[in-house]
């Protein structure tokens, strides 16, 4: 989807998505960074479970939310990047027993 | 020289400021520096990592400094930037405002802010709301569909990351920003299969008594310039009437009509934008006054000739208060500026009108051909209000058209009745993807102007905040010892 310019600067920033590791770049924000590494879909509406991945890139959507180091519906696009984040993509409605847990 | 000072906690905050000014964009900057210029105490709170605003992003942390395929409008934010970080105020970046109201103790304003996880309550004389604009709604078929965003957002990766649409790219809708976009990403490299204009022919004919004021404008020159480069390089596809992006689970391909025929392209991405409408959620919930503005088919806040609202000392400046640019919003800022230093008595009214009147001049130049653009660009109404009933309109709440229709023939009248029937305008947008669409609809539907049905009356928070957030406010002991058992 995203190609990054040969002439772009920034160091690399490794990440987890649902545990998995990537990589991308200081600079980047969270949304930026997972469509940078090809990652179009970020969560399952809690309506219908429908996937939806970032749409506006400036925090009026809401499409973005991801859960960043354990903290729920984040907004992907406005949170910079850092070292090790942990990155989890929201699939669907919480359940509470998961909050009791 | 003085310089302005991070905020990056709540504890580094003043109780109160002079003036409190909600978005360091164009405007937001240019009001901080004149405000300051006058011995206010300034606050900028920006929920960006820096400043710039959506026109200048990442105007000073540049991945590609000087990049060339940005265009030298762009690069313009540079010395804008750096002036307002010279200027002696305190600037509060990656900071969420969620409430704005008159303060319950004394005069002036009370602003929920939160700034990294914790919350406070900010105190200020005078307010400028200078919250920008976001994309209009597109609602059409397919366009929650993984794959398909907002040309800006893209034009968003590009600033912010150096990252450039890549694989089949479909740019699809209308407006002068559409083509500026579609010649920066050409530039940087991408590879743009079409370009859809969905401009309606007929709009000619409206634009046309305006088009002298036009032709001796700024905008003629860049205009021709972009369209002359776009039309050059790529593909563009006019007159297309209906747009519908297609995929099982992600974008696969965009289907459109062009003179009647109906047409598929395959892509990997498909960018809409179809023109930009002020951002009015903050002033809204803070009850300042709006008005429907029949050329830019948008609520627009009323204002008076220094931006002040109908709420005294809440002003809004640039596109926040109406579309006019980049340039224009800098100087609505100053002007905005201008107005609280005389209302706080730091300026008598011979001053602030004499400074106010160079200013005035060049926001009246930078107004010239606008018209032109606002008429000739008006969306095509099938992009506005969907005519295919399973088209979703609210996206968080997945209300479709054919439900807001239906609940208009049950009665509904208007869009704040419809949350109650359908949630839509409630999710975490709360309303920003859906209000205009919700208002044209129910106005078509009761063949009512929608300065007659209305807006979406918003509450704080308008920014979802936490739980924790909002137990860090700080509490008087009586109040602790109210709900303690």
């Amino acid at each position: 989807m995203f190609r990054r310019l040969p002439e772009a600067r920034g160091e690399p920033l490794n990440f987890t998505l649902d545990g998995k590791p990537f990589s991308a770049r200081s600079g980047d924000s969270v949304a930026a960074a997972l469509l940078a590494a090809g990652i179009e879909t970020c969560r399952a509406t809690p309506v219908s479970g429908a996937p939806r991945g970032p749409y506006c890139m400036m925090g009026v959507c809401f499409e973005c939310l991801v859960t960043i180091d354990g903290v729920g519906n984040r907004q992907g696009c406005l949170i910079p990047l850092s070292e090790g984040m942990r990155i989890e993509t929201q699939q669907g409605a919480r359940a509470i027993a998961q909050e009791v847990a | 020289m003085a310089e302005a000072s991070s905020i990056t906690t709540p504890a580094e905050l003043d109780a109160a400021y002079d003036l409190a000014i909600v978005g360091a964009g164009p405007a937001g900057m240019a009001a901080a520096k004149e405000a300051a210029g006058h011995g206010l105490s300034v606050l900028v709170l920006d929920e960006n990592a820096g400043p710039g605003g959506q026109i200048y992003r990442a105007i000073t942390r540049s991945p590609a400094p000087g990049l060339a395929a940005l265009g030298a409008d762009y690069w313009k934010g540079a010395p804008l930037a750096a002036d307002f970080l010279a200027a002696p105020v305190h600037y509060a970046a990656g900071t969420t405002v969620w409430s704005l109201a008159i303060a319950a103790e004394g005069s002036g304003h009370e602003i929920g802010v939160s700034i990294a996880g914790a919350a406070r309550m900010v105190a200020a004389r005078e307010v400028i709301l200078a919250t920008g604009a976001l994309e209009r709604p597109f609602p059409v078929p397919g366009w929650t569909l993984p794959g398909v965003m907002t040309a800006g957002g893209a034009q968003t990766m590009l600033k912010a990351s150096g990252l450039v649409p890549d694989g089949r790219v479909v740019l699809a809708g209308s407006g002068p920003l559409l083509y500026l976009l579609a010649a920066q990403f050409v530039a940087a490299g991408a590879n743009i299969s079409a370009l859809l204009d969905t401009t309606p022919s007929a709009n000619w004919g409206r634009a046309l008594p305006h088009l002298p004021a036009f032709l001796a404008s700024p905008y003629l020159r860049k205009g021709l310039a972009l369209l002359w480069k776009t039309r050059r390089s790529l593909r563009v596809m006019r007159g297309v009437s209906a747009i519908s992006a297609e995929g099982d689970g992600k974008l696969a391909s965009v289907r459109f009509s062009k003179g009647g025929a109906a047409e598929t392209l395959p892509c990997d991405l498909l960018l809409l934008h179809q023109g930009v409408v002020p951002n009015i959620n903050l002033s809204n919930a803070a009850g300042c006054a709006q008005d429907w503005d029949e050329t830019q088919l948008c609520f627009t806040p009323r204002l008076d000739a220094w931006f002040e609202s109908s709420v005294p000392g809440v002003a809004i400046a640039g596109d926040g208060a109406g579309i006019a640019g980049a340039e224009s919003a800098a100087l609505r800022g100053t002007l905005a500026a201008i107005g609280a230093a005389f209302r706080l008595g730091h300026l008598d009214a011979v001053e602030r009108d004499s400074r106010a009147a160079p200013v005035r001049a060049e926001l009246a130049r930078m107004g010239r051909g606008r018209a032109f653009l606002d008429h000739f660009y008006q969306p095509a109404k099938p992009l506005r209000i969907p005519p295919q009933d399973d088209t979703i309109v609210c996206r968080c709440e997945e209300v479709t058209a054919g439900m807001i229709r239906a609940a208009v023939a049950h009665g509904v009248t208007g869009p704040n009745q419809m949350k109650s029937f359908l949630r839509c305008g409630m999710g975490p947008c709360q309303g920003r993807q859906c209000g205009l669409t919700v208002t044209e609809m129910i106005a078509e539907a009761r063949g009512l102007p929608p300065t007659e049905i209305g807006a979406l009356r918003l509450r704080p928070p308008v920014k979802p905040i936490t739980l924790s957030e909002l137990a860090s406010l700080p509490k008087t002991e009586a109040a602790t010892r109210a709900v303690v058992r």
